[in-house]
């Protein structure tokens, strides 16, 4: 098994295909129902928004370890419009498109880790991780 | 194109999801769902999410638009089914689904739907 893959995200069905690659490798990972549920959920609203926002762009699935745990990292990038104010951005509520505007919020807290950087012109960046 | 089939039973609707949906299979189940309701005057919809593995905030915003969308068409939703893992991962992302109603199962649901409509008890099939 590779241990690290790359999902183009250009189409509607390439939403269903990245949760559908990030749940075979948290099942792999014996991550437990509910953690898998929340790293596919996750990964859907963040591949929407590569999608919707982004233009498109990729998703980057990758099995970690550090002797101790395993983990599961998903790096979203887009070459989209950028975000000019993070932090209004991952407030619950704010959206630019017709969605509810839970995408970064509501996926940040579905993770253990999230990272964002973004360059307005240029595209933005977003790692997830879960920790088995 | 893809669709998901809507079943009639008696003034009852009955959707059973269980495909991954991408975003435009979701938006022609509800496009459908609000068609069928005015055209068979159809009183509840019950929509089966047990096979369901995922709900994300479209998936949430499409179920929370039918349920919306069959009340100004006089009729009432009850979303069944949904695995426990679903929820917690609903609640966390930020949707509670207001507006809503739920039940554990098919049956269950059926009974909801009867009582909303107001039918005397005994009338369960």
């Amino acid at each position: 098994m590779a241990e690290r893959e790359v999902v183009p995200i250009v189409a509607e069905a390439d939403v269903v295909h990245v949760r559908q690659r990030v749940r075979a490798r948290a099942t792999e990972l014996r991550f437990s129902l509910v953690d898998q549920t929340k790293m596919v959920t996750a990964a859907s609203e963040l591949a929407r928004n590569a999608l919707t926002y982004g233009g498109g762009g990729s998703a980057e699935i990758e099995v970690l370890g550090d002797g101790k745990r395993r983990g599961l990292r998903v790096i979203f990038t887009d070459r989209g419009p950028g975000i000019a104010n993070i932090d209004e951005a991952m407030r619950d509520g704010f959206t630019t498109g017709n969605g509810l505007g839970l995408g970064l919020g509501g996926a940040k807290r579905l993770v253990n880790e999230f990272e964002i950087e973004s360059t307005v012109g240029k595209g933005t960046r977003i790692a997830i991780t879960r920790w088995t | 194109m893809d669709r998901i089939p809507i079943l009639k039973m008696g003034r009852f609707l009955l959707v059973t999801i269980q495909v991954d949906m991408d975003d435009r299979l979701a938006d022609t189940l509800q496009n459908d769902l609000t068609s069928r309701i005015s055209q068979t005057g159809a009183r509840g919809v019950l929509i089966d999410i047990s096979s369901v593995d995922l709900v994300d905030s479209f998936i949430g915003r499409m179920l929370a638009n039918v349920a919306a969308m069959a009340r100004v068409l006089d009729a009432e939703t009850v979303v069944v089914g949904m695995r426990p893992a679903v929820a917690i991962t609903l609640v966390e992302l930020g949707l509670s689904l207001p507006g809503i109603r739920t039940a554990l199962n098919v049956d269950r649901g059926m009974r909801l739907l009867r009582e909303a409509l107001g039918d005397a008890t005994g009338a369960d099939g």
